[in-house]
């Protein structure tokens, strides 16, 4: 019995691969624990303009973002392709911004109020016109920190 | 020897490994790992009713860039292309009375920014990042020849006279209504 074994077991031994569920595991924390899920869905699409001089944006908890952009395809049969803007999770207009950051304000604490920035998140196409309005809304609303999100890369 | 060892049976483990990658893959995909990044800017509060008359600023030291409907870019009334926009940016703000007809110091120098309603957006990100761009590099060549150092490098108080030095002060004029196709 023993000498038949013997002969059987000679050969390379399997690598154990006990380890490899943790090290999967591992990985899989990683992942799980830098994942952000995109909370709002875009009806608006939006490819931001490149820059050069760009900061990174602090503190995510405290920005509001706008978006302002030609609706995607799904949505330009009932809205058109003209550039609006979409504030939460829908459509809205200029008038409800002032609105939208009153809300945003209650939803933080009071002594994180000052810190609070608006991206304005706009695609390249889009015209002065409609941005120049938001600023003037933000303005009205003493939302006076603005971020322009761009991408990193040069023309 | 003969009586086996009954009782719990070991779980097979074999398959977690599957299963642990089935998830890890899963995350893989929805992950985004985009950082915010862009250009920050202060816009100023809402003029008041009753506002002091503000204080007059000579014409030298204020640089006019005007962008209009076209894209096309006026600066100090000639018309200039965007490419030459931050040297002419840097050339103004660094005068120091040299030039009767560019700024007396970095300190009074003010970029003062209108543009169109049928601006593009793109178009007025660009010109903000080549103003900004300007006042970086002066930054930086001021940092480099006070402490040696990049201005990225420099610590809170060092950055904050060097800032004093080159304040960035880009005004934005009241929006006007020039054209409607925005």
């Amino acid at each position: 019995m023993s000498r038949f074994k013997k002969n059987k077991d000679e050969g390379t031994p399997a690598i154990s691969t006990a380890a490899l569920p943790d090290i999967v595991f591992m990985l899989l924390f990683f992942f799980m624990v830098t994942t952000v899920m995109r909370e709002t869905t875009l009806y608006v699409s939006v490819v931001t303009p490149k820059a050069t001089e760009i900061k990174k944006m602090e503190k995510k908890s405290l920005v509001s973002y706008i978006y302002i952009g030609p609706p995607i395809k799904r949505m330009q049969a009932s809205y058109g392709t003209k550039a609006r803007i979409q504030l939460n999770d829908a459509f809205a207009d200029v008038e409800e911004i002032q609105e939208f950051i009153a809300t945003e304000r209650e939803a933080k604490d009071e002594k994180e109020v000052p810190y609070m920035t608006t991206s304005i998140k706009a695609d390249e196409t889009v015209k002065m016109g409609i941005i120049t309005d938001v600023k003037q809304e933000l303005r009205k609303a003493n939302a006076l920190k603005i971020n322009y999100s761009t991408r990193k890369g040069t023309y | 020897m003969a009586r086996k060892k009954r009782g719990t049976q070991d779980i097979n483990a074999g398959s977690m490994a599957d299963i642990a990658f089935l998830l890890l893959i899963f995350f893989l995909v929805t992950t985004t790992m985009d950082v915010d990044t862009g250009i920050a800017r202060k816009l100023p509060p809402m003029p008041e009713e009753e506002q002091e008359k503000p204080p007059e600023i000579h014409a030298r030291n204020i640089y006019v860039v005007l962008v209009n409907s076209a894209d096309q870019l006026l600066v100090e009334g000639e018309f200039l292309d965007i490419s030459q926009l931050k040297e002419g940016a840097k050339k103004f703000i660094n005068n120091n009375g040299n030039m009767p007809n560019l700024s007396d110091n970095p300190e009074k120098a003010i970029i003062s920014l209108q543009n169109d309603r049928g601006t593009s957006y793109k178009m007025y990100v660009r010109v903000q990042n080549e103003l900004a761009a300007a006042y970086n590099e002066l930054r930086n060549d001021e940092a480099l020849k006070q402490f040696g150092e990049p201005y990225s490098n420099l610590s809170k108080v060092n950055k904050k006279t060097i800032k004093k030095l080159y304040p960035q002060k880009i005004s934005e004029a009241e929006p006007k209504n020039i054209e409607s196709n925005s």
